[in-house]
């Protein structure tokens, strides 16, 4: 063993050694910030545990659960009318959406149709509710990127949406209009006119969030190339509604669907479907904007060709679904949302499994949030847009 | 016999009795008003709701009904936390506006301390209050409030810099550092022989004044800087322990810290208590001059809250770039041909 005697080569071999010693004392453990289940950001009780390294995270698991409702048991106990004013707090912004799939799931077992001035108006309150959810969002994800006006004009402009669903079917959040075979009511004197005005000014909300938000530099760079979910992985996870049109994946269910007897009149309109090439934040955004957009001038189109008529079919009044299954999903809000009704021909159903759009986009948080720094986790839950009562049910 | 004749035969003791209880009240009163004026009232108007209006004439009386809401709160302590660095924080943070505003003059015989250095001194105070929230977020034990301490020291100390090197700008212009004189020097430039309404710096150091408003913003950790508060993700960071008397603290201090900053803005670029028309060192100024700048704070003051109010918030790594490869070249480009310009001419 050979000495070491340059002194110069020796202090070389001592800083080596101090400066490993200091690495290893440096290497510390990394920090686990629970981000919920009580945080302004998830709106509700969702609980991120991420394990951070400085604020970087390193691994990030959504835990769910603490809003569990029981639906899907609570709807063996109770009678099909009875089933749709529980289905409406699923996803409470957008709750007419809620019961339809239900509501066709059951005129499929019962094979009765609903008169096209019902359809009608079925497709036109569940574009209204699309519109009342999505413009919440769209001023929500304002202020997780941190501007808080917009939010205020999201919520002045929704009014206007909440108060022609409630002024048509008797509630602002939870209408329990839809009927097995139609609707409750006609739409009420002077309503058509109105919903036009205020289609007008929901565009101009779009225009307004346009310029106030999408176009602002900082959000895009807030927004741009974070969160970026590649088509293929969107699809594996199970990802729907603008989550995926938002990766490029060119998919409705309002289009491509084949929804049931008596379903919604999506065919018989001039729309298009808006996709985004990036998969970031910033094209989930874009989407939604896009298509609030669109749902007001479906609307508008709604509103012209309304034909006349019942709207109701025939029905017994003690309504007993025959035996057999059903799966009926449209494209809600949120994504796609399905109810799988089996029936063993009584008053209440044997089973019903709900589908819900915000369970399954949950599910890619883990694989998207790794490597993101902490205020991009903010963001980009904000931009997959949740509902917490349409993760737990 | 004048008010300041009278003043000058007072004993120290007296004389600084006097100073103390006047920059209380002033600083206290203008954060007072701008919380009523800017965040209650006017930042309502933007979001198209009313604001406060049921406690006084048109909601006027409600910031008294919060403070008095806040005192009667439990002062609470969390359980881990440093106890005494916890308590103390809020009131490091709201003594460096309070020294800061003692540099201030608001006239020509109404100032606190006429220091020959008294810009530098202002700009060295101001720095204490990150030793404040530092405290405030590692005294906390609590995570959230850790992350927004260390993000809002990263960036005070980020902007520190082009708030410094945007002063140098006004500093060599003027010729002195003593904040009255810059003054005069506003009130006696003129421009191109035009001198009516003398020299105010914003028209020659107006890329100086910009740099100064956000870097001021950044200092105030108002959006688009306001990554260390970040309401919507670290729950107001480094302020999300605190609560009752407290909370109150940090939350006047904000205020309190965005007027006095106001106030040094309009001495160093709007020309401070001087209005044009009126000799600035009248004798009527010391009357006049307080609301001649009070004037140009809830000016300035809206602007900020204006920003505030409409824009989103930069990632702090966004945020540090936008000081060190935007604002800090920019500010020594200026002071390099302002100096040129002042050597030649």
């Amino acid at each position: 063993m050979s000495t070491v005697s340059n002194r110069r080569q020796l202090d070389y071999i001592a800083a080596q050694a101090a400066d490993a010693r200091v690495n290893l004392e440096i290497e510390t453990e990394g920090m686990t910030l629970n981000i919920g289940p009580q945080h302004p950001a998830t709106h509700g009780t969702l609980r991120i545990v991420a394990k951070l390294d400085g604020e970087q995270v390193v691994a990030a698991e959504p835990v769910m659960g603490y809003m569990h409702r029981g639906y899907e048991k609570l709807s063996e106990v109770r009678t099909y009318p009875q089933v749709t004013t529980l289905i409406n707090r699923i996803d409470w912004l957008g709750s007419f959406a809620n019961e339809v799939p239900f509501i066709l799931a059951a005129e499929q077992l019962m094979e009765v149709e609903a008169p096209p001035r019902a359809q009608w108006i079925r497709t036109l309150l569940f574009e209204m509710s699309r519109i009342a959810n999505v413009v919440l969002f769209l001023g929500d994800m304002a202020v997780q990127v941190g501007a808080v006006t917009p939010v205020f004009f999201a919520f002045r402009d929704r009014e206007h949406v909440l108060n022609q669903i409630e002024a048509a079917t008797g509630g602002r959040f939870h209408p329990n209009f839809d009927r097995i075979g139609g609707l409750k009511d006609d739409l009420p004197k002077g309503w058509v006119v109105e919903t036009k005005q205020v289609m007008k000014k929901m565009r101009s909300f779009c225009d307004e969030i346009e310029n106030l938000v999408l176009g602002n530099e900082i959000f895009q760079a807030r927004t741009r190339g974070i969160g970026v979910v590649p088509a293929d992985v969107g699809l594996a996870y199970g990802l729907s509604g603008a989550n995926i049109r938002g990766s490029g994946v060119d998919w409705d269910l309002r289009r491509d669907g084949v929804t049931g007897l008596g379903g919604l009149v999506y065919s018989e309109l001039d729309w298009r479907v808006w996709t985004h090439p990036d998969g970031d934040s910033f094209s989930r955004f874009w989407v939604r904007l896009q298509e609030v957009r669109e749902a007001t001038k479906m609307i508008d189109q709604l509103l012209d060709g309304l034909p006349s008529g019942s709207i109701m079919a025939k029905v017994p009044r003690i309504i007993k679904v025959p035996a057999g299954e059903a799966f009926v999903e449209t494209e809600n809000p949120l994504g796609v949302m399905g109810y799988y009704v089996v029936s063993k021909g009584g008053l209440v159903p044997f089973r019903v499994k709900i589908r819900s759009a915000s369970f399954s986009n949950m599910s890619i948080t883990p694989w998207l949030l790794t490597g993101v720094y902490v205020p991009d986790i903010i963001t980009i839950l904000g931009s997959l847009y949740f509902i917490l009562g349409d993760i737990d049910r | 016999m004048t008010a300041g004749h009278i003043f000058a035969e007072l004993a120290y003791w007296q004389q600084t009795g006097i100073r103390v209880a006047v920059g209380l009240s002033a600083v206290l009163l203008v954060a007072g008003a701008l919380v009523y004026m800017h965040l209650f009232k006017a930042v309502s108007f933007m979001q198209s709701r009313l604001g406060p209006m049921e406690a006084g004439p048109y909601g006027s009386l409600q910031l008294l009904a919060e403070v008095g809401k806040h005192i009667q709160k439990e002062d609470i302590f969390p359980a881990n936390a440093d106890r005494f660095v916890f308590a103390a924080a809020p009131f490091v943070v709201l003594a460096s506006t309070f020294l800061l505003v003692v540099v201030v003059p608001a006239g020509p015989d109404a100032w606190f301390v006429n220091s020959a250095l008294g810009i530098y001194l202002g700009l060295a105070v101001s720095s204490v209050s990150v030793l404040g929230i530092l405290m405030a977020g590692w005294g906390s034990s609590n995570k959230y409030s850790l992350l927004g301490g260390l993000r809002a020291t990263g960036q005070l100390i980020a902007y520190e810099l082009p708030l410094i090197l945007a002063v140098v700008g006004v500093v060599i212009q003027a010729g002195s550092m003593n904040m009255a004189e810059i003054v005069y020097a506003q009130a006696n430039g003129e421009i191109f022989g035009f001198g009516l309404m003398g020299n105010p710096f914003i028209l020659t150091q107006g890329v100086a004044f910009l740099i100064f408003l956000i870097a001021m913003q950044a200092e105030l950790a108002q959006a688009p800087f306001d990554m260390p508060v970040a309401e919507s993700e670290l729950v107001t960071g480094y302020m999300t322990e605190y609560s009752g008397m407290r909370f109150l603290l940090f939350f006047i201090g904000e205020f309190a810290t965005a007027g006095v900053f106001a106030a040094v803005a309009s001495v160093l670029f709007l020309g401070g208590w001087y209005v044009p028309g009126i000799a600035p060192d009248a004798e009527i100024m010391n009357v006049l001059g307080p609301l001649v700048m009070l004037v140009k704070i809830v000016g300035l003051t809206f602007l900020i809250f204006w920003t505030r109010f409409s824009m989103p918030r930069f990632r702090e790594d966004q945020l540090q770039r936008v000081a060190w490869k935007f604002l800090i070249p920019i500010a020594l480009a200026n002071i390099v041909v302002t100096g040129v310009l002042k050597v030649t001419f």
